[in-house]
């Protein structure tokens, strides 16, 4: 199969699945009474039940089932997704507003997760049944296991509660109004990379400063998945024919490490990584919570929580996205950096 | 001598026992998987012990007792050996019944998506064809699904609680089995044996349930074991989150939630409360440790890579 065809019909899967995402939670939406639906729009309890029956047959939130979904498509491609409470705002605004708040620290923390455990992995391979190789596997599994809304309140009661560093929240009150108090130019929306556009140094330090704990948080709960493939594949990539090969012609144990060994364990781990990037959105629900970062993951445990339904249809069909075009994009390398993967 | 009468007497022994008595031998000799497995028991023992050593106080067991409404945590003292959270809830005795309900979250969760797992796993891999592209084509979708928002979006849809927390684990966390099972099922369904049952006249469903299932259900009993833990985390998570159960009640989410406002302690002692935030976490931690220990230790003992070296 040519590489075309086949990302002609990765792509078509792809919109399957979406469809098939966006029914699930049309469904499961739908499970709540029409009265539920508004119910968050609704604060006073000034309100009728004759008031709401009329915002229930304004919003026709009793028509056939079908026509509902037809009605929230159609307004999805207008580019529509309704209004969202909890960001008082459109949803579209809403997210303009909570997403860079979420990259950013995805961007710092991804990077610290593989790293962390693409060498610990690979240092547990090489040291085989050596103490360096149980302490890593012990790490990893306890890695798994703590809770993570557990270990970001630990990591605060220590760094904040005790030594009175790494606060919580995205930025401090003085550079909150630095930021929003005109003369700052959102060049990228990603504040950090602002500050420096803008050159506010306090910008920069502050934000960073702040992103240390969460991303701490993230990378301890998250790295122990890469550690653990990392070393099992090492240790395949180890015991290959061509690592004799390379030994036999002289090479230094530096090189068969880093030039053979690893190059070589590292295809496994990009699957693994794609997977974890498009999964730490949703973790972001927990670890924003804890460290009070308005981003995505505050705004829908938010929207869970307050059941405001249009930013959860948004927020779920985002993700679902996110982690299918992750997955295409991944199979592609692989496929690209090993040729001996076959596209099928 | 003696292990000359022992290998004779493995050898007349029916094969599955073998390799249970086999699995049961590596598994006690790997330190993790003791440490493991005497986390689970020791816990499991809290559980079943639980009146005993925490009688209940209230008709429901499962509400916390407390003492007065007083905000402040108070430290260890004799009258309560762990402290109490705010408004005075006793911390052990909620642990103690919280360990209760983690098991039954962990078990009816795990034991429902098994079997979910394997019907449609079964269904997928044996029959092939068009049932098999519509099933895998579903799981596809739950899997593009981002679990923890779908999950607290559903449980405050269904009503808040612990039997929401369950159903919506069950609902949603069924496609990796059917995905583990099916892949195996593929291998297993081409083996001669099985041709051999069919040309023998064997009935679908005796082939499905004795032939097939048998020889290609290791790799998910092995996920299942190791999402035990997982899913006590994700429930914790919610409770957490605030969508479990009521306050003061004995669940390990709930609990480390009611305790969330005290990592900052008292000007005098900045760790004033560290009891309230450390040790209900501490116990999640242990508890889903040792069933990931004892997953880990499985999965190795199984993998074919690793054995009889």
């Amino acid at each position: 199969m040519s590489l075309f065809s086949y990302i002609v019909r990765r792509l078509l899967l792809m919109v399957l699945v979406l469809v098939g995402v966006s029914l699930v939670v049309f469904a499961m939406m739908m499970l709540l009474p029409p009265g539920q639906r508004v119910a968050i729009y609704v604060n006073s309890d000034r309100i009728t039940p004759a008031m709401m029956d009329a915002m229930i047959a304004k919003y026709h939130l009793n028509d056939p089932a079908p026509m509902q979904y037809a009605r929230w498509i159609t307004n999805i491609f207008r580019g529509e997704f309704g209004y969202s409470i909890t960001a008082s705002a459109p949803v579209l605004d809403g997210f303009k507003r909570f997403f860079p708040v979420s990259l950013e620290l995805v961007l710092v923390a991804a990077p610290l997760i593989i790293l962390t455990g693409v060498l610990l992995g690979s240092l547990g391979a090489v040291r085989k049944d050596t103490p360096v190789d149980h302490f890593t596997r012990v790490l990893a599994i306890v890695g798994f296991s703590l809770p993570t809304f557990w270990l970001g309140l630990l990591l605060l009661m220590v760094f904040y509660g005790f030594a009175g560093i790494f606060p919580p929240s995205q930025l401090s009150n003085d550079v909150r109004n630095i930021v929003f108090g005109g003369n700052f130019h959102r060049y990228t929306t990603l504040v950090t990379l602002d500050g420096i556009l803008n050159w506010k140094w306090p910008v920069v330090w502050d934000s960073v400063y702040r992103m240390i704990l969460p991303s701490l948080n993230l990378t301890i709960l998250n790295s122990a998945l890469i550690m653990r493939l990392m070393r099992s594949s090492m240790l395949e990539s180890l015991g290959q024919d061509y690592m004799m090969t390379a030994r036999a012609k002289g090479a230094d144990r530096r090189t068969l490490i880093r030039r053979h060994a690893r190059r070589n364990a590292l295809l496994p781990v990009v699957t693994i990584s794609g997977i974890t990037f498009a999964q730490l959105m949703s973790e972001m629900v927990i670890t924003e919570t804890i460290f009070d970062r308005k981003g995505i993951g505050w705004w829908m445990a938010q929207a869970a929580l307050q059941l405001d339904v249009s930013a959860i249809m948004f927020d779920v069909l985002f993700l679902g996205t996110v982690y299918v075009v992750v997955n295409l994009l991944v199979d592609l390398i692989y496929a690209w950096v090993d040729p001996r993967v076959r596209l099928s | 001598m003696e292990t000359t009468t022992d290998q004779r007497h493995l050898r007349t022994m029916h094969p599955r026992l073998r390799e249970l008595l086999f699995t049961t031998r590596r598994f006690l000799k790997n330190p993790l998987s003791v440490i493991g497995l005497s986390l689970v028991v020791i816990f499991g023992i809290i559980a079943l012990l639980a009146p005993v050593l925490e009688p209940p106080k209230y008709p429901d067991p499962y509400r916390i007792p407390h003492t007065g409404f007083r905000i402040q945590p108070s430290p260890p003292s004799a009258e309560h050996p762990l402290g109490t959270m705010q408004q005075q809830y006793d911390m052990l005795y909620g642990l103690v019944w919280g360990a209760r309900s983690a098991f039954r979250i962990g078990v009816v969760v795990v034991v429902a998506n098994l079997l979910i797992g394997i019907v449609l796993g079964l269904l997928a891999g044996y029959f092939g064809g068009a049932l098999d592209e519509v099933i895998m084509r579903v799981t596809d979708i739950f899997f593009a699904i981002p679990f923890l928002v779908m999950a607290m979006a559903l449980v405050v849809a269904i009503g808040r609680g612990l039997k929401a927390v369950i159903a919506v684990l069950i609902i949603l966390g069924w496609p990796s089995y059917t995905r583990v099972l099916r892949s195996d099922i593929l291998v297993t369904r081409n083996k001669d044996f099985i041709m051999a049952a069919r040309a023998s006249g064997a009935s679908h469903i005796r082939i499905m349930f004795t032939h097939v299932l048998p020889n290609a259900m290791y790799s998910v009993l092995i996920l299942a074991s190791l999402n035990i833990g997982n899913t006590i985390l994700t429930a914790a998570a919610l409770s957490f989150l605030g969508l479990g159960s009521e306050t003061g009640t004995a669940d390990w989410g709930q609990i480390v939630s009611l305790c969330r406002n005290w990592i900052v302690g008292t000007p005098t002692d900045r760790f004033a409360y560290w009891y309230v935030v450390f040790i209900p976490g501490f116990v999640i931690a242990l508890f889903v440790l040792g069933w990931n220990l004892m997953g880990d230790a499985v999965r190795d003992i199984f993998d074919p890579r690793m054995r009889r070296r």
